[in-house]
């Protein structure tokens, strides 16, 4: 059983281990991760070797994934005892996702993918608030174009929207900024940096750029996820 | 976004192929569709009798079918003649008060290569053609008097495709003209055209039943009664009956092929067995003309329509499983679509959902296009089909079977549709999602 707690931290992962099978047999242990806490609207950023298992951290957060064993608590609920079809809800309702590249769905509009953000959760599409965070992400001009009338700086602000779209409580950022050209980069960040802030949305973003993880209050580098490098 | 819309969205990324899997879809419903609505059409005109007559007595020898086809279809000659007693007891003799109207009929010669039928002006006035409609002439025609052994009234489609008008003057030829049949100098005046009924009616020009036996006299008289003239129809070349029916006419001219008869209903049972009863007459037979019809459609044209029906079938069906190589083909390319919208928390029935709507949208829209298809059709070789056959078909002609179409492809639809749906439905998102970046 599962009971929310209002006053305990946003996120709470204790004794997370996640593991691979190889490919001779062997188990390939990923991650192992005694506590890992994030409050409400903090922002975080995971730096690590590639392969240290960022991505697959994110997946377990998101419920993408099911960790081997330990817990994952978003706002009280452990999603690790949620069956599949509420955990997809869960994620729908409280959890927004940015991707490296190819976030948009081909088919659909700016808006209208800002607008799935919205589909699969509880509420009805917005399509003011659609509109209003596409303007917030400078592109009230591109709403009607197709992600491959747009550049790639482009669509990702478009994600950016769409992950704030069906205001989560948390949203994570897997190297959202690492196909940008460099100029717009620091823009796409922001943005999301500041969509979070204004709607109080907790951020964990997953980089390997040192000058983009430097700019976070709070640096976490994994595998050794307890050692904290900085906390402002 | 409701779910049909995010199915329609991919439909139109992929708009050719989408467009190309929706065509075959429509063409094999378009086939169903006109199978299924010149069936019904023929069948039902086929059924009411299309010119009305109730119960026709013909001559003995041939089948009961081949008096409805020679009297009602005019699509072959007569089997012969009857005895005009057989009329008389018909109209003022023993059968007299289980009938309603005796219309005698003589059929035979041509025009133009329509057949000409020699009767009595009530024809138009006794008999109502599909159901309940009465004849009807053009403007400035009427129907021919009883005293004008000379005066005649042609079908619609006779009119039109002879160029005959009110006024007009006509010869009839016996045998065909090209096979050495000869004109009878005699000429018959038009004071009538009918006006248009869908019945094979259209396609006949009605003669004084008078002047059609003075025809004959004059033949006798000029001593031409011989094998080809014996031929009352153009259609006709029996040589065999020649002496009988020259004998027929030597001594009485005034032969009939069948008398059409309306029954009074007023003891239905009577009514009911006057068949029977005037069929024990010497010579003649009765027919009731739905009845046979609906023996020979059960009969033949029943199983060439399920026949075409399972091949029309057969092609939806391999339009279906070109959806499902369409739908299926696109899955791997769709993968990482997939695993974004399951990211953005849409349940692995929900995927599945988007794919199985946009099979069922592809049947629907393809079915509704071949329905549109299929009545354009319909419509466009209406006037053929009202001309070479005398049945009315109009592309409105809907079929309430035809709305077995919209569960038929739903389910067509969801059956191609569940493979590639089970693709979405079994993908793995996060291998999707890394394979993707
Ligand atoms: N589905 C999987 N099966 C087997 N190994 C996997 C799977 N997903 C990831 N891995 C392995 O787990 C490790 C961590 O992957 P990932 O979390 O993507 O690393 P990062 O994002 O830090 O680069 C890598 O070595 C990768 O090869
Ligand atoms: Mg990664």
């Amino acid at each position: 059983m599962v009971f929310p707690q209002d006053e305990s931290p946003l996120l709470v992962l204790r004794d997370v281990r996640k593991s691979f099978q190889e490919p001779d047999g062997g188990e390939l242990p990923i991650l192992d991760i005694p506590e890992f806490t994030v409050e409400a609207g903090e922002q975080v950023v995971i730096v690590g070797e590639s392969g240290c298992g960022k991505t697959t951290l994110l997946h377990i957060i998101a419920g993408i994934s099911r960790p081997d064993e330990g817990q994952v608590r978003i706002n009280g609920w452990d999603i690790t005892l949620l069956s599949e079809a509420e955990c997809d809800r869960f994620r729908a309702e409280n959890i927004g996702y940015v991707f490296q590249t190819f976030n948009l769905l081909p088919a659909f509009t700016a808006l209208e993918n800002v607008l799935l953000g919205m589909t699969f959760g509880r509420g009805k599409p917005d399509v003011a608030r659609a509109k209003h965070l596409l303007e917030r992400v400078g592109l009230a001009h591109r709403m009607h174009h197709k992600p491959r009338q747009l550049s790639v700086g482009e669509q990702q602000r478009v994600s950016v929207a769409r992950a704030l779209a069906n205001r989560p409580k948390l949203i994570l950022a897997d190297e959202p900024t690492a196909n940008v050209d460099s100029g717009n980069q620091q823009a796409v960040l922001d943005l999301l940096r500041e969509g979070c802030r204004e709607e109080n949305v907790a951020l964990i973003l997953v980089t390997h750029s040192p000058e983009v993880a430097r700019q976070f209050p709070r640096i976490v580098r994994l595998p050794d996820i307890n050692l904290v490098l900085t906390r402002k | 976004m409701p779910l049909w819309k995010i199915a329609w969205r991919s439909i139109q990324h992929r708009a050719v192929a989408s467009a190309l899997t929706a065509f075959s879809m429509a063409l094999g419903v378009a086939l169903v569709v006109a199978v299924l609505v010149i069936y019904h059409v023929l069948d039902r005109s086929f059924r009411r009798s299309s010119q009305g007559y109730d119960m026709i007595v013909g001559p003995a020898k041939g089948s009961p079918l081949e008096i409805v086809l020679s009297t009602v279809y005019y699509l072959q000659a007569p089997r012969g003649t009857i005895p005009y007693e057989i009329y008389e007891e018909l109209s003022h003799g023993r059968f007299a008060t289980e009938v309603a109207a005796a219309i005698p009929v003589c059929i035979g010669g041509s025009y133009a290569g329509f057949p000409v039928v020699g009767t009595v002006p009530e024809l138009f006035e006794e008999f109502r053609y599909l159901g309940d409609r009465p004849y009807e002439f053009e403007p400035g025609g009427r129907n021919f008097s009883p005293d004008a052994p000379f005066e005649a009234v042609i079908g619609a489609t006779v009119a039109r495709r002879a160029g005959l008008r009110v006024g007009d003057t006509f010869r009839v030829t016996h045998g065909l003209a090209e096979q050495g049949g000869h004109e009878h100098p005699d000429e018959f005046t038009i004071v009538g055209v009918l006006k248009p009924t869908g019945t094979p009616n259209d396609r006949a020009l009605f003669v004084n039943i008078e002047g059609f036996w003075k025809l004959h006299q004059h033949d006798a008289r000029h001593g031409k009664a011989s094998e080809e003239e014996e031929s009352v129809n153009p259609m006709d070349g029996d040589g065999d009956e020649a002496t009988s029916e020259t004998e027929a006419h030597d001594e009485n001219h005034r032969e009939l092929t069948a008398v059409l008869v309306k029954r009074d209903w007023t003891n239905s049972a009577k009514a009911l067995a006057l068949p029977m009863q005037v069929s024990k007459e010497p010579g003649v037979q009765s027919v009731i003309p739905t009845e046979e019809v609906a023996k020979l459609f059960e009969g033949l044209l029943g199983n060439i329509q399920t026949i075409l029906l399972i091949f029309a079938v057969l092609i939806v069906v391999v339009a279906g499983i070109g959806l499902m190589v369409s739908i299926y083909n696109s899955m791997n390319e769709r993968k990482l679509e997939i695993a974004i919208m399951r990211a953005l928390g849409a349940k692995r029935s929900t995927v599945m959902a988007v794919i199985l709507l946009e099979s069922i949208l592809l049947s629907l829209g393809g079915g509704a296009i071949g329905v549109l298809l299929g009545h354009g059709l319909i419509g466009a070789f209406s006037g053929v089909i009202l001309e070479e056959t005398g049945v009315r078909v109009s592309a409105l002609s809907f079929q309430t079977v035809e709305l077995i179409l919209v569960p038929g492809l739903i389910i067509l639809a969801s059956v191609v549709g569940y493979l590639p749906a089970l693709v979405a439905y079994r993908t793995d998102v996060a291998k999707a999602i890394a394979s993707g970046v």
